[in-house]
């Protein structure tokens, strides 16, 4: 049974197109079907409230955030900063954070 | 929303604004050329091209550029965008080359048309509008270099048409009240 992989995004933030490539590519290397990605529209903030959604885009593998948010970050219609490996602050998560949380679930 | 775009050739709006260090800004103020570009401090699109704008804030200062930031967004709704927070994140990052100015009233982005954080706007030394957009092609890749706003500089300066002369905006909407 594959884990269950989720991109979360809200059209306010135009990085969730590139973190669905990102997404769908490390499925298919790891010989996951890219199909299998479920992606949900967060549309308003009812549907934050419901997800718990920190931000866009938000990536679950096997339930988990792979880059957790802070204790205090509100759930919200808002563009979400990650922080880089290299330090950078960007509107896409490091892809190792990406490849780390398949590693994860393989393990 | 703004219902106003400025469009290439377009006068810039005058208007005076306060800034984190105290004093309060001429928009208008004579240059070679100006930069105005709206930011804030929580969209992510705007912190990862923030070091390659101030980077060229210093790399033209001595061509007689002024360059500007303006973070327009309500901080009713978005507290890490006040007053209060923008000053206390310059003395944090040890100071800015830009002056940072505070739109609370929002008519400036309203008059400009800004819609997004960043949105840059070039202006002529006649203050006529020469570029529109982002600052380069990839709010991801620093090696871009805001390569399409030093382009509209360097074309700007030189009494050419930058070209492109506008490109499209990207980044986290303006807050709005």
């Amino acid at each position: 049974m594959e884990a269950e992989v989720r991109l979360l995004w809200w059209k306010g933030c135009p990085s969730w197109e590139r973190a669905l490539s990102m997404v769908r590519e490390e499925m298919d290397l790891r010989g996951l079907n890219p199909e299998a990605l479920e992606v949900i529209e967060i549309v308003d903030e009812n549907d934050a409230a419901r997800f718990g959604f920190p931000g866009s885009p938000t990536i679950l593998v096997g339930g988990e955030d792979i880059q957790t948010p802070g204790p205090d970050q509100p759930t919200g219609l808002t563009c979400r900063v990650y922080r880089r490996k290299d330090g950078r602050v960007s509107p896409l998560p490091d892809p190792e954070d990406l490849r780390d949380a398949f590693a994860k679930i393989e393990a | 929303m703004s219902d106003h775009e400025l469009q290439t050739g377009d006068p810039m709006p005058m208007a005076s604004l306060p800034a984190t260090d105290g004093r309060t800004y001429d928009l208008g103020q004579a240059a070679a050329a100006t930069v105005i570009y709206w930011t804030c401090n929580h969209c992510p699109y705007a912190l990862a091209w923030h070091d390659r704008l101030h980077e060229v804030a210093r790399d033209y200062a001595d061509r007689g550029v002024r360059v500007l930031a303006v973070n327009s967004n309500n901080s009713d709704t978005h507290p890490a965008d006040s007053f209060v927070a923008m000053a206390e994140r310059v003395e944090r990052e040890g100071g800015w080359p830009s002056p940072y100015l505070h739109d609370e009233s929002q008519d400036v982005a309203r008059s400009f048309g800004a819609a997004k954080t960043p949105d840059v706007f070039v202006f002529d030394a006649g203050l006529k509008l020469r570029y529109r957009g982002a600052p380069d092609a990839d709010y991801d890749d620093p090696g871009q270099n805001a390569a399409w706003l030093r382009a509209a500089l360097d074309a700007v300066l030189e009494g050419r048409e930058p070209d492109p002369a506008t490109t499209e905006p990207v980044g986290c909407g303006i807050k709005w009240k």
